[in-house]
């Protein structure tokens, strides 16, 4: 009943078209993950692995360099095929139903923010276009964008003028204009300073009070506190999965980023 | 297909945003046809002639202003021996010289006839042979009409006037831009097709942008064709840049069939995009596309197409290669149509080759692009 309740809000939220409404599967679970492997030859990139990442949260996908979370995001989001193993991402089967998977998420990288010759409107228009946003939406969701960025003086100037945090900002914000079910942000403060880090995550925040779900690869481990629930990949298996607290707990850690030197010290895999 | 659009908006926005590029593609054309069809031009012009006649006789004087007449030739005067010609030619007086023998005019009315040396400098083989072909054009023609009436006078002799009447066909004054247009259309379509399409792709791979399109619901296929569109456009665009200078500028005619050299030169444009969409899968980075690009297929274009070399005189290896060439068949094609001005069924054989090379082509990038994307 509660879920019920919620999808409705949620539904509500949502333009007319109903983002959410092809959902096949809502068990409360955005991304549901089991055995999921992807060998590259004798290579096992990603090893066996299974969690859950709930509506609403943020969770936070941990693991070093060549650990395998590139080849499991890219598995999430349509761009690889699983060797072996299940998932669902918005309710729909990573291995049949890869297009409507792309409608439903939003995805960032760090080493792409937008169009840099492009002003900041078009860059808008361009991805809500790409993402099929109802022409008669268009306007309206850019100008309550720009208007949350504070950006709206600079609706015209290309991209490649603003300052970096700006753009990162920004491209979050292109990233969620179509309103997905999730969103996966793959290393989204590299090369950002803590400040504008900081304003960064309250922009996740936001969004998640909105009902997207956020999926976040970070190497900042300062930033893991900030998600409610983060793994742990080594050597391609996921070897935690729990709330920052509960993880420090277990290993008797002050911090995460003892944690994850703790359950590193054993990777053989390094870049 | 709103995506699509939205993307094909896009790659406009790119284009036009960036005048510098757009000043080169549609200035390019405009320079290179200027250039050719007046700077580098393998007329001849203001060649000095000088003249050996030692009687120097009234009808050899007509005739050498006749040839000062021309719009080739300037008369510079005249010298006692072969051996004078020689010394002028080496000062530089003197390019070409007319020699007659001596008693020229009464031998010229008997039998047996009399004779007349073209003395070229052949330091530039180009040169001599036009400047050789020129003034005996003007001479042969100077004693047919000219000496008719003498000739007539002293009907023995006309018998045995042998007249040797030279005709150049389609291209009756030798201009030169009748041989560069279609190679200069060639060269630049592929130019703006090939290399700015396989940048343009290429450089979403570069900046990772590639990778946040895959994972949209735009199809990989559409995000290539999206790019080809303005290419097309622009190509369009300098195709009728092209002919108008060429028409009215350079005052070449198109003797034939408008449609049809429209059509060969959209086959061609489309089938340049195929290139530059195969380069762009088999490639990483901006500079190798335009390396490749610029260097691998320019370097044909310019040698193997017969724009600047006639491909019958090359070795057999050679002209074996140039078939593979697909400006070659599009120059073949629009020289006919153009400057021939053929009916159509004469380029079919050409225009069969590049709709099979755009096929080929086209369908191996479109396999490579999928093959690359898992």
């Amino acid at each position: 009943m509660m879920k019920a309740e919620r999808a409705k809000v949620r539904n509500m939220f949502r333009s007319k078209e109903g983002i959410g409404a092809g959902i096949v599967r809502d068990s409360g679970n955005v991304i549901e993950v089991e055995h999921l492997t992807k060998k590259f030859g004798d290579f096992i990139a990603v090893n066996d692995i299974s969690f859950d990442v709930h509506r609403g949260e943020i969770f936070g996908f941990l693991g070093a360099n060549g650990a395998g979370k590139t080849t499991a995001m890219r598995m999430l989001t349509g761009l690889s095929f699983p060797t072996s193993g299940q998932g669902h991402v918005a309710g729909f089967d990573i291995r049949t139903q890869s297009e409507q998977i792309k409608r439903h998420i939003g995805y960032m990288s760090q080493r792409f923010a937008l169009y840099g010759d492009l002003t900041v409107k078009d860059n808008m228009e361009l991805f809500a276009g790409i993402y099929g946003v109802p022409r008669s939406e268009v306007g309206r969701r850019i100008d309550s964008l720009l208007d949350r960025l504070s950006l709206m003086p600079e609706k015209n100037a290309p991209v490649k003028d603003l300052p970096q945090g700006w753009k990162q900002k920004l491209a979050f914000s292109v990233a969620i204009i179509h309103r997905p079910e999730i969103v996966f942000l793959d290393e989204p403060t590299g090369g950002v300073d803590p400040a504008a880090r900081r304003q960064f995550w309250e922009l996740i925040y936001e969004a998640v009070d909105d009902g997207i779900t956020a999926f976040v690869t970070t190497h900042y481990m300062d930033e893991a506190e900030y998600c409610g629930r983060i793994s742990m990949m080594v050597d391609g298996r996921i070897e935690a999965l729990d709330s920052p607290a509960a993880l420090k707990r277990k290993y008797g850690a002050d911090s995460i980023a003892d944690v994850f030197d703790l359950l590193a010290r054993g990777a053989r895999r390094t870049e | 297909m709103k995506e699509f659009f939205a993307f094909v908006k896009k790659e406009f926005l790119h284009i036009f945003r960036d005048t510098k590029t757009l000043l080169v593609l549609v200035g390019l054309p405009t320079a290179l046809i200027v250039l050719f069809g007046f700077a580098i031009s393998t007329e001849i012009r203001n060649v000095n002639v000088g003249v050996c006649a030692p009687d120097g006789d009234p009808a050899v004087m007509r005739l050498m202003e006749k040839v000062d007449k021309s719009e080739y030739f300037t008369y510079v005067g005249r010298y006692d021996s072969e051996a004078g010609i020689d010394r002028a030619m080496r000062r530089g007086e003197v390019d070409a010289a007319l020699l007659f023998e001596d008693d020229f005019m009464s031998k010229m009315m008997k039998p047996g006839g009399a004779e007349i040396a073209v003395i070229t400098d052949a330091t530039n083989p180009n040169n001599a042979s036009m400047e050789v072909m020129y003034l005996t054009g003007i001479v042969t023609e100077y004693f047919r009409d000219d000496l008719q009436e003498a000739a007539m006078l002293n009907a023995s002799s006309a018998g045995g006037n042998l007249v040797p009447n030279l005709r150049m066909l389609y291209n009756p004054q030798l201009k030169s831009s009748y041989n560069f247009v279609p190679g200069i259309m060639g060269l630049i379509l592929l130019l703006i097709c090939a290399l700015m399409t396989s940048v343009s792709i290429v450089r979403e791979k570069e900046t990772g942008s590639m990778e946040v399109l895959l994972v949209s619901p735009i199809k990989p296929i559409n995000i290539v064709l999206a790019k080809m569109i303005p290419y097309f456009v622009i190509s369009c665009v300098v195709l009728v840049n092209i002919l108008l200078l060429t028409i009215f500028v350079l005052k070449v005619p198109v003797a034939g069939s408008f449609f049809w050299m429209i059509l060969v030169s959209v086959i061609y444009i489309i089938l340049s995009l195929g290139i530059g969409m195969l380069v762009s899968t088999l490639v990483k980075t901006q500079i190798i596309a335009t390396l490749i690009c610029g260097m691998l297929f320019m370097v044909p274009v310019m040698m193997l197409s017969g724009m600047l070399y006639p491909i019958e005189s090359m070795p057999r290896v050679f002209q074996w290669l140039a078939q593979l060439v697909p400006a070659k068949w599009f120059i073949e094609a629009i020289r006919k149509i153009m400057i021939e001005g053929v009916p159509v069924r004469f380029v079919l054989k050409e225009m069969t080759i590049l709709v099979l090379m755009a096929t080929v082509i086209f369908t191996a990038a479109v396999k490579k692009f999928n093959d690359r994307l898992e």
